[in-house]
């Protein structure tokens, strides 16, 4: 198993926000996780990488990493595309994708995945040694995924990667990330609020609803569901 | 004011009036000092406790006060007692004119500005074009005022000491009483709305503008009236005695003492005063060790100084 | 003529001096936000150990090389115990911290050493260098060894991937540790390499201005002044900042307001900048979100 996730609760301060979720995902698999603004997708995200306060058992490869640092999830080979991108704005496009590396060893391997990286997203080899803040959204979704990858990750969290995007970048992102999950065998962890295109691409999804877990199945399962259909399809 | 508070209040008032006459004259002297630090405190804690904004440069007003008194005295023949008033209105103009400037800098910046006003302050002291006036680098020496002589020939036998002592008293317990009602009135939750939430406080309509440069100006004038007191007690005004050290000591009074608390500014002075005639014991330096570490202590354990500690102790009592 | 000449070169010396100190401010500023105002005395205090390594037989350049180790690691002992604890707190406690800090390197200083003013040695010969009447030997080898210095922390910092991952975790500290770097060490780093260039430039600067424990809070001065001329968040402005308040110190002093004032120069350019244009020559301007 990839990631287990138990009883998870989480706060911000005092108010809680996250009331015993839970779910699991295989290895190399891409699951997504729904439901409207404020249902605390993010936050699990965040939960997951710990930075934010959790209570609940979190696994990684059989592994607990609730209560670790960031850094050290990081390390472990789990990566976050953030909600905002977070990219570094006054760094070139290039040094934001070394930062993505900055803990590996194999140096071969990183300049070969930088190329497989540019291989993917050729915008951004045009743009390598432009500062990454004068990059439009797009480019910067892409430089935030791109590296992700970089950290030769064995799950990617994202963060509503679709958020800002025109409909065409979106689909054109999402067959690219399609296309690394499968070639790479990276197992993706997606937040959406675009449910419809979050289900073409995940194999499995959940539907969260104020800090629960209120549905779950295969994401063919989800888009025939009558509710969810209504309330989050618009058909 | 709890009828509590009162009677504590007055106890006090009868050991304050009492304590010249049981003490050794070098020990009233000690104390007068204490009361002119409690004032110079308060004004500090008007500016930073209560209304957010950081000085690093309080000395250098104490210093204009110090200064107008021994001019006022020494130059031109004043009585000591007119110089007080005289110093208070420099410096109010002083710490106002500054103040507007300083309305543009918050936090680090201030203290950034103030410091180099705290460091500079000797420099322009001993300038050499001023030297008629401030009488350069060897300053003023005044003289000691003598209690009124209505007093001697009621035959009060009180001494110079004493006298300055009981002026001294007078004026801090009218500034305080001053600064209690500031505190406790519209102007002081003016001034505590913007240092906690000042974009909110000039939605709400406080002229922030006015309130900070005022807050500027009354601290600076407490702290200049405390300068000329202090320069009368101590007899003498020289430029190295008004470095970015006593601007420090300042700072930590009102830290150790309790931010945003009248009688913290009575805790700190007890502490400036005392503490270095203590550590003086050990070594030279070991005073300043000492500040610093209590500083660095303070800042941890104890945010609220000695008053807020006290509060605290108070309030856990009360509750069942 | 010769004088302004002199009096420029002179500047430029010092300034490099204020450039140094200058960089260490915005290296720590930019990562933490924070000015530090234990600067001077961290700066002092490790200039009295290479004192005292000479002193005890050491010759200069080992000693200067070992002084600027323990320094490094001062300053990421002084991050990791005093400043970590209050990093988060509210602007006046971090103030109270340095200073305390200030203060009690200063004493310790005055306590271990006293207070009678120490003359330190310069490596370099008493006799101009090159035939160059307008400088001393030291004051062009204090511009040598500032410029050395800055040329490595720039290769340092544009560089190698640790000065990558510090500019990182310094502008953005959330994104820095989704990228598994340690930004708590990155910073104690920061204000090693502070501590550092601190000491190079207390050892420069010894020799001109007489070792004493309070040697350093007029220069300290001068290193705001040029920090926030050139950009409190800026190393290149900071650094191009020094060498202007060198110059604009010793020409002012020498011509127009006289050596009494100097500080003064100081105390309104700082004045002067923070109202006129806070963001420096080379900052950024920061915009606060309601």
């Amino acid at each position: 198993m990839l990631l287990e996730v138990s009883g998870l609760h989480a706060a911000y301060g005092a108010t809680r926000v996250i009331h015993g979720i839970g779910f699991a995902m295989e290895e190399k698999s891409i699951t997504a996780l729904l439901g409207a603004n404020g249902a605390g997708k993010t936050t699990t995200l965040r939960a997951l990488c710990g930075m934010v306060k959790t209570e609940g058992e979190i696994r990684f490869r059989g592994e607990r990493i609730d209560g670790r640092s960031t850094e050290d999830i990081a390390r472990l080979g789990i990566a976050h595309v953030p909600d905002g991108r977070g990219t570094f704005l006054n760094l070139t496009t290039e040094e934001n994708l070394r930062l993505g590396a900055y803990t590996r060893k194999d140096r071969a391997a990183v300049e070969a995945d930088l190329e497989r990286v540019f291989g993917y997203f050729p915008q951004l080899r045009e743009r390598r040694a432009q500062q990454a803040g004068t990059l439009s959204g797009g480019e910067q979704q892409m430089l935030a995924v791109s590296r992700a990858l970089m950290l030769a990750p064995k799950l990617m969290l994202l963060d509503e990667p679709s958020f800002g995007l025109a409909p065409l970048l979106v689909r054109e992102l999402f067959g690219i990330l399609r296309a690394i999950n499968e070639r790479e065998r990276v197992g993706m962890l997606l937040v959406e609020q675009n449910a419809a295109m979050a289900l073409d691409l995940a194999d499995r999804a959940y539907l969260i609803e104020t800090g629960r877990v209120v549905l779950a199945g295969s994401s063919s399962e989800i888009k025939s569901n009558d509710a969810v259909r209504r309330s989050y399809l618009g058909y | 004011m709890t009828r509590k508070h009162f009677l504590i209040l007055m106890i006090l008032m009868v050991v304050a009036c009492a304590l010249p006459f049981l003490v050794s004259n070098y020990r009233t002297f000690q104390l007068t000092l204490v009361l002119v630090y409690a004032i110079a405190l308060l004004g500090l804690n008007i500016l930073t406790g209560y209304n957010g904004q950081i000085s690093l440069g309080h000395g250098a007003f104490y210093a204009i006060g110090a200064y107008t008194a021994a001019i006022l005295m020494d130059k031109l023949g004043a009585p000591y007692w007119a110089t007080l008033p005289a110093a208070g209105a420099v410096c109010l103009v002083a710490g106002f004119l500054f103040g507007l400037p300083a309305l543009r800098l918050e936090g680090l910046y201030l203290a950034l500005a103030t410091f180099a006003l705290g460091v500079s302050m000797p420099q322009l002291l001993k300038y050499h074009r001023l030297e008629a006036w401030t009488g350069g680098v060897q300053g003023i020496v005044i003289a000691k005022p003598e209690p009124p002589a209505v007093l001697i020939d009621a035959g009060l036998p009180i001494n110079a000491d004493q006298w300055l002592y009981f002026f001294a008293l007078a004026v801090a317990i009218l500034m305080f009483a001053l600064g209690w009602n500031l505190v406790r009135g519209r102007v002081g939750r003016a001034l505590i709305a913007i240092r906690d939430q000042h974009i909110a406080a000039e939605a709400m309509g406080i002229n922030n503008a006015l309130y900070k440069s005022l807050a500027f100006g009354v601290s600076a004038m407490y702290t200049g009236i405390a300068g000329a007191l202090g320069a009368i007690t101590v007899q003498y005004v020289a430029p190295d005695s008004f470095n970015i050290f006593l601007s420090i000591v300042f700072l930590v009074g009102i830290v150790v003492g309790g931010l945003a608390s009248i009688s913290g500014a009575l805790y700190g002075a007890l502490f400036i005063q005392f503490i270095p005639n203590i550590a003086d014991e050990i070594s030279k330096a070991a005073p300043w060790a000492i500040f610093g570490v209590f500083m660095i202590g303070f800042a941890y354990l104890m945010p609220t100084g000695v008053a807020g500690a006290i509060r605290l102790l108070l309030t856990r009592r009360r509750s069942p | 003529m010769d004088a302004f000449l002199h009096q420029v070169l002179a500047g430029l010396a010092t300034g490099g001096i204020y450039a140094s100190l200058a960089l260490a401010l915005v290296m720590i500023y930019q990562a933490t936000h924070l000015v530090n105002f234990a600067q001077g005395e961290m700066a002092m205090f490790t200039t009295y150990i290479a004192w005292s390594l000479i002193n005890a037989g050491m010759p200069y350049w080992p000693a200067f090389l070992l002084t600027v180790g323990i320094a490094f690691i001062f300053g990421i002992l002084i991050e990791r115990i005093v400043i970590r604890p209050v990093e988060n707190a509210p602007v006046l406690v971090v103030v109270v911290v340095f200073i305390g800090l200030l203060v009690i390197l200063n004493s310790v200083a005055g306590w271990i050493y006293t207070y009678t003013i120490k003359s330190f040695p310069s490596p370099f010969p008493a006799e101009p260098l090159f035939g160059i009447r307008y400088m001393s030997a030291h004051q062009l080898g204090a511009i040598g060894v500032t410029l050395a210095v800055l040329a490595a922390l720039y290769v340092f910092f544009r560089f190698t991937p640790v000065g990558l991952a510090m500019r990182a975790a310094a502008q953005n500290p959330v994104s820095s540790r989704l990228v598994g770097i340690r930004v708590g060490w990155m910073l104690a780093l920061g204000w090693g390499l502070a501590a550092a260039v601190g000491a190079v430039a207390g050892i420069m600067i010894a020799p001109i201005v007489y070792l004493d424990p309070n040697m350093m809070s007029g220069i300290l001065l001068y290193a705001f002044a040029a920090a926030l001329l050139g950009g409190i968040d800026s190393p290149g402005g900071a650094v191009l900042g020094g060498f202007a308040v060198g110059v604009l110190e010793n020409v002012l002093g020498a011509f127009v307001i006289g050596n009494e004032l100097k500080l003064s120069v100081a105390l309104v350019l700082i004045i002067g900048v923070l109202l006129v244009k806070p963001s420096g020559f080379f900052g950024k301007l920061h915009v606060t979100r309601v």
